[in-house]
């Protein structure tokens, strides 16, 4: 065993030879390959599902993308007119309810419980609750809007409408928002805090000056990265009720008078619609495929808005 | 105001080179914080017991001791920064110029544009080096108008003797500064409100010696127009710069068998380091503890 070696023995020829062994960390470099073996794995998997998706839907989206993307649900997939229309429209919409609605209450919460709230048994009890609501399924937000927003507050939503879509996503993501925000605003260092209150700053002047510029970038990024959540969600939608079959006409970007009177289209809707028509007519997995690509496309146009915002403010955070 | 004076006599702890006159007498002085068995506890923990001493008026006061023996708690109340920390509790009289700024009617943000504090670590705002010292003077609403600002933010940095190296640059990132650059300029930034008082808490311990100078000078240069408070761990500063110095140490408490601040002795500091009339005091001067 070269371990047994005398400790005392240190001449020249010992030394090098100590020093030159290669040394051979065989569980070390195992664990590291598997390492590399779980990513490269990760995104084979990605690549042969966008590979795929892209393949299955060429035919539409190289044959008549502006069609495609102007058309509206039709009864057979090799109608002309048919396309995602509708459901892009709807997925904007929910987007903007998303925006409006869970970015000012999460990040509102968020500082309230960061920078107001006494740290007692009663926050701790709300933000683990918060946790908890991040990793509900989102099928029980689905039943909540059902319950809530179509049933009982059908006088302001409209019943199976836009809007209580956009309500259900927007509390869906809610949690997520909170939380994010909520770990950007801790990462704002305790000494600038107290030098803007050094200086005599008020609190909401500490806030306004110096935490929410800080916090910024996190926040934004986490926030538009709950909304791709959102947007992508499709087991809410069909409890609130995005209904297909009944969206006959062309439907206007503002048109409200017909994606929101009891039918409303989203894009991961027209997504499940699809693939379960397609085993009656074949021609539909093709346009699944290729509204796919088109929702792919939406998310990753956000992301890169995200990304794009967030350098901006981190660069003027100096 | 600064003279040379005569070699203290025979030292029996630091011989160090000091740059400020002997403390004039109390009766001379105006008090600026009056501190009578000051208290302090976060949560059940008490961290500072029974302190009591005064700070005088245009004299630099400085706080020296070991870690944990609660000077920096005790600074952090002159300004009421400790109520930043939850369960910081604070019993005892602290009055400035004759206010009790714990009494409940007392607004904190009011006490700490009064009582400016420059921190261990530098802390420029991620801004430019004009906004860092033009954030203070607009949150207080002292200055409103652009011309008014510029004379603040370069009366300032003339001030903190860092016009001079950054008058070409002043929208620049104050990140981008030296670490010796960024004290002065906080200092430069707690001045622009003009305090009355200054709480420096161990302002040099993150800078080398040249830029500790520069810092050392500064003070000199500045204390005749404020008062400061400065809690330091190197004692040759204490000895270098300050009129009086109060030594705190940490002792076991019997009852609640955990340490607790305490303050050993407060005096002119020629008598804190050369003749001292505790012996824990002696033993901390002459490095035989701590």
């Amino acid at each position: 065993m070269a371990k047994a070696r005398l400790v005392g023995d240190r001449t020249n020829k010992v030394m090098v030879q100590a020093m030159e062994r290669r040394s051979t960390d065989v569980r070390g470099r195992v664990f590291q390959i598997s390492l590399l073996v779980t990513l490269l794995v990760s995104l084979f998997i990605l690549a042969v599902l966008i590979v795929d998706v892209v393949m299955d839907g060429w035919g539409i989206l190289t044959g008549r993308p502006g069609g495609f993307l102007g058309g509206t649900m039709r009864s057979l997939s090799d109608d002309p007119k048919l396309g995602v229309h509708q459901a892009l429209v709807g997925t904007f919409w929910i987007a903007v309810f998303v925006a409006v609605l869970a970015f000012p209450i999460g990040i509102g919460a968020a500082i309230w419980l960061e920078e107001y709230a006494p740290k007692n048994r009663f926050t701790r009890f709300i933000e683990l609750n918060i946790r908890n609501l991040a990793g509900v399924p989102s099928i029980v937000y689905g039943l909540l809007g059902l319950f809530l927003f179509v049933n009982h507050l059908e006088g302001v939503t409209g019943g199976k409408s836009i809007a209580s879509a956009g309500i259900t996503l927007a509390i869906l993501v809610l949690p997520i928002v909170v939380i994010t925000a909520q770990e950007a605003i801790r990462a704002v260092p305790q000494g600038l805090k107290e030098g803007a209150y050094g200086v005599g700053a008020t609190k909401w002047t500490m806030i306004r000056s110096q935490v929410l510029p800080y916090a910024a970038p996190g926040i934004l990024t986490g926030t538009l990265l709950s909304m791709s959540r959102g947007i992508g969600e499709a087991a809410p939608l069909l409890l609130v009720g995005a209904v297909s079959g009944r969206l006959g006409r062309d439907s206007g970007f503002f048109d409200f008078g017909d994606i929101n009177a009891d039918a409303f289209m989203a894009m991961p809707v027209i997504i499940v619609e699809w693939v379960q028509n397609s085993g009656r007519d074949p021609g539909f997995a093709e346009a699944a495929a290729a509204a796919i690509v088109v929702l792919l496309v939406f998310v990753i146009l956000m992301n890169a808005t995200a990304i794009f915002l967030r350098n901006h403010f981190e660069n003027k955070r100096g | 105001m600064a003279q040379t004076e005569p070699e203290p006599s025979p030292t029996i702890g630091l011989d160090v080179d000091r740059k400020v006159g002997h403390a004039s007498p109390e009766s001379a002085l105006s008090t600026v914080f009056e501190v009578e068995n000051l208290d302090v506890y976060y949560g059940s923990f008490r961290a500072v017991h029974g302190a009591t001493f005064t700070v005088y008026e245009h004299e630099i006061t400085a706080m020296i001791g070991p870690s944990g023996c609660g000077k920096t708690t005790v600074l952090r109340c002159f300004n009421r920064m400790n109520d930043l920390i939850p369960g910081a509790k604070v019993e005892g009289r602290l009055d400035f110029r004759n206010v009790p700024i714990y009494d409940p009617r007392v607004d904190p943000v009011e006490v700490r544009r009064r009582i400016g504090m420059v921190f261990q670590k530098p802390n420029p705002f991620p801004k430019s080096i004009y906004d860092n010292i033009a954030f203070g003077p607009r949150v207080t609403g002292m200055a409103k108008k652009k011309g008014e600002l510029d004379t603040i933010v370069e009366r300032s940095l003339r001030r903190a003797a860092l016009w001079d190296e950054v008058k070409d640059r002043l929208k620049d990132s104050a990140l981008g500064l030296s670490g010796g650059q960024q004290q002065r300029l906080c200092i430069a930034r707690a001045i622009a409100v003009d305090p009355d008082v200054l709480l420096m808490d161990e302002p040099c311990s993150a800078l080398d010696p040249i830029a500790t100078t520069r810092i050392e000078d500064l003070m000199q240069e500045i204390k005749d127009d404020y008062t400061i408070v400065i809690v330091t761990h190197n004692m040759q500063q204490a000895a270098r710069i300050s009129n009086r110095t109060a030594f705190f140490t940490a002792q076991l408490d019997s009852t609640t068998d955990q340490r607790c601040g305490l303050l050993v002795e407060y005096d002119r500091t020629e008598t804190i380091f050369s003749n001292p009339s505790d012996e824990r005091t002696e033993n901390y001067v002459t490095g035989r503890f701590g």
